[in-house]
């Protein structure tokens, strides 16, 4: 596959790493911002490929994780309603919201689909003229420009029976966030190169030069991070603080710029709550004036919702990257992907569920002796 | 589960990538069934309706002996000795799709759980649950594709029912077979005796029946259309049983959870750990792309044409040449072995040279958000 075989070619990872290596000279804390990231690092054994003293934090870039739990209430609210059709991309269905999911919803009768587009929403909203459908518009800003086209191209259809539920949320309010929180100890970041080919990366420098903080734009496949976390270190050894675009044939300096324009017009910035690290100033997107009537939490007036956390769920620290998922007293016990506490278990994004599936709650010398007996042919 | 598409636009449709999914548009009953272009709730109601479809469709499709009596149930002669029986309910959306049917699924898929038990397929029951409306074009093409499967696998269909369910209590139509095979001599296969040592193979390429199915099924277009592996594995198995005999220890076809699920069941079944390469498998490239754009691992995704093999490493030559000798194995490759560590667990070997879990998979696997 072009574009994606050649980046992971196991004999160069090796080499990358051997350089990686051979530049660092003091231990580093880096972080990667996206949960795409995390997962591959984990599933390709990326961070033991390095050396001991460069640590990976993982950081909040899964957008299923950081979903509000008031909003998924919200969502299995409306979900459940009669007449509404709900349409979600397939990830979010098994989010544990405070009493149930969308695939309990979806047993109970509720009519949930799976899209892969919101415009594919749009599409059954036009199909069923009768009936309320409502997108789940979560995302970062990856998924945000199909999410406000969704919108536009209702608005200029005339559906009055389309509405997206939403919960936009940006990455540079968050990096803020995490070098200003108390005990910060990110000294670099992996920044999430699908969000950088929307946005480019102009937005960046201020943070870079505020914070005195390198932020490479960094791609998904192992040579990717690999050049990535390579960059970092190199820039962390010299003392510099720059952004610097290791995802050169996605990532340009200015992005997507009718992308961009689409979301000036049908987004507005706003205050956004994360799940587990509480209101980021500035974080997210909502519809603006204009497209306000396309809200479904407007639309559906829900009240009453009284969310619960798990008192053992420590989804907020991991996404803080204050903890590693198997120090969570709940991981692989109380917690599993089958009887998840907390939104970092589901999705396939979240560092639990990576660190659960890939097994790493195996010690190192279990997993470095597992595939021993292989013979090579 | 995602929007299912109708039969309408997935059967009727004459677009030019599913080319092997039936066109229906011009389809004019041939046979004589009093003017019912559909399925009616008297189909199933042991009347004259219920007769006319085992006369004029069922009994011509699936003509044998033990049918043609009409019996209540068949009566069979099977040599002695050991008996296997299997029975599977299939209920795939939609019906028709690159590379076979619902009516190939239901025949292979319980002559696939036979011979992987080391038996010799040999009868079937075919029972149909139909909505009310199915039109009977594809009933017809159903049965003739399960017709032709049972010839192709060497079974026959000696017994069968008809149900129907008022409209929007099924799917289109629902199938259950069951099937009765008689064991091979001289073979002990089992899940649960699997040895450390034992080389691990696969007859060929995984995750094309689970993504030719989500091509059409989510209406997502690929460049190249990929086909399900639907087949018959009865003949290849017979091969290799033929030259391996006591050195194949378990066989498996991983059909739903794909490679992933079907290698722990084993590792479990049989306490012991089992490594594989992630390099040997073989993914067809149409395939990695789509999971790749999906977001899914093609170990979890299912096969509906290949089998595992468990065999002593001395074997392990010989039982690839076999395979590779056989139009359906021609992919055939070694992809692991089993080992006496991490019991009960599978672990890859990544292409980075590092070691990583390949867990059961809890549910279906969910596309990602991006």
């Amino acid at each position: 596959m072009k574009y994606l075989t050649e980046f992971r070619n196991g004999e160069i990872a090796q080499r990358m790493a051997r350089e990686i290596h051979a530049i660092a000279t003091r231990p580093w804390k880096i972080m990667e911002v996206c949960g795409g990231q995390t997962h591959s690092i984990i599933k390709n054994g990326i961070d033991q490929m390095l050396p001991a003293g460069i640590e990976m934090i993982h950081g909040p870039g899964c957008p299923v994780c950081v979903t509000p739990l008031e909003l998924i209430d919200k969502a299995l609210a409306i979900a459940a309603q009669p007449g509404v059709i709900f349409c979600s991309f397939g990830d979010m269905l098994r989010v544990p919201g405070t009493d149930a999911d969308l695939f309990q919803i979806k047993g109970a009768g509720g009519d949930v689909r799976v899209v892969y587009s919101p415009l594919d929403a749009v599409e059954i909203a036009a199909k069923n003229p009768g009936r309320q459908v409502v997108f789940f518009g979560v995302g970062f800003e990856t998924t945000a420009p199909a999410n406000a086209m969704s919108v536009h191209i209702a608005k200029r259809r005339g559906l009055k029976n389309f509405s997206v539920l939403m919960s936009h949320v940006l990455v540079p309010p968050a990096i803020a966030a995490i070098l200003e929180s108390p005990g910060n100890q990110v000294q670099a970041f992996l920044l999430a190169g699908h969000v950088n080919s929307v946005m480019g990366y102009w937005e960046y420098p201020p943070i870079a030069e505020k914070y005195r903080i390198p932020l490479v734009v960094t791609g998904f496949e192992p040579l990717d991070l690999l050049d990535g976390i390579r960059r970092a270190v190199i820039q962390l050894e010299a003392g510099r603080y720059e952004v610097e675009n290791a995802y050169e044939r996605i990532v340009t300096y200015d992005g997507n710029q009718p992308a961009q324009k689409m979301l000036a017009e049908v987004f507005e910035v706003t205050d956004r709550a994360w799940r587990g690290i509480g209101v980021i100033p500035k974080s997210g997107w909502r519809l603006s004036e204009g497209y306000r009537e396309f809200d479904a939490a407007e639309r559906f007036h829900i009240t009453g919702i009284h969310t619960e956390e798990s008192p053992l769920c420590r989804a907020g620290d991991v996404l803080r990257g204050a903890i590693k998922p198997a120090e969570c007293g709940a991981f692989g016990k109380e917690c599993t992907p089958r009887h998840p506490l907390g939104a970092t278990m589901v999705s396939s994004e979240g560092a639990c569920a990576a660190y659960f599936n890939y097994g790493r709650f195996l010690s190192a010398e279990d997993l470095a002796t597992a595939g021993s007996g292989l013979t090579h042919a | 589960m995602p929007e299912i598409a109708n039969t309408e636009t997935s059967v009727g449709s004459s677009n030019d990538r599913s080319t092997d999914v039936p066109d229906f548009s011009n389809w004019t009953c041939p046979l004589p069934l009093a003017g019912y272009p559909t399925i009616v709730m008297g189909h199933g109601g042991g009347g004259k309706l219920g007769n006319e479809l085992v006369e004029h469709l069922f009994l011509p499709a699936f003509r044998n002996a033990a049918l043609e009596n009409l019996g209540d149930a068949a009566v069979l002669n099977l040599p002695s000795g050991r008996l296997a029986m299997s029975t599977d309910s299939f209920v795939v959306q939609p019906l028709f799709f690159p590379g076979g049917s619902i009516g190939e699924l239901a025949v292979n898929g319980t002559v696939n759980d036979l011979a992987v038990s080391g038996a010799v397929p040999r009868y079937l029951s075919a029972s149909f649950i139909l909505e009310e409306g199915f039109p009977l074009a594809q009933l017809a093409a159903i049965v003739e594709a399960m017709a032709a499967a049972a010839t192709t696998a060497g079974v026959r269909i000696v017994t069968g029912d008809t149900k129907v369910v008022e409209r929007g209590h099924g799917d289109g139509c629902y199938i259950n077979t069951a099937g009765i095979g008689t064991l091979r001599e001289g073979i002990q296969v089992g899940p649960n005796r699997a040895k450390p040592g034992d080389a691990i193979l696969v007859s060929g390429t995984i995750g094309d029946h689970g993504m030719a199915i989500m091509s059409v099924r989510e209406g997502l277009e690929f460049e190249s259309q990929i086909r399900s592996d639907c087949a018959a594995l009865n003949g290849m198995i017979g091969d290799v049983l033929d030259a391996a005999g006591m050195a194949v220890h378990a066989m498996r076809d991983p059909t739903r959870g794909g490679l992933a699920s079907t290698l722990n069941e084993i590792a479990q079944a049989s306490g012991v750990g089992i490594a594989i390469d992630e390099a040997r498998l073989p993914v067809r490239t149409e395939v990695q792309s789509a999971c790749e754009l999906l977001g899914l691992d093609p170990v979890y995704v299912a096969n509906e044409g290949k089998a595992v093999f468990f065999v002593a490493p001395e074997a392990a030559e010989q039982v690839l040449a076999v395979l590779k000798a056989h139009p359906l194995g021609c992919d055939a490759a070694v992809i692991g072995q089993v080992t006496a560590e991490h019991k009960g667990m599978l672990v890859a070997r990544t292409a980075m040279g590092s070691n990583r879990v390949i867990a059961q998979q809890i549910g279906e696997q969910l596309p990602r958000i991006c």
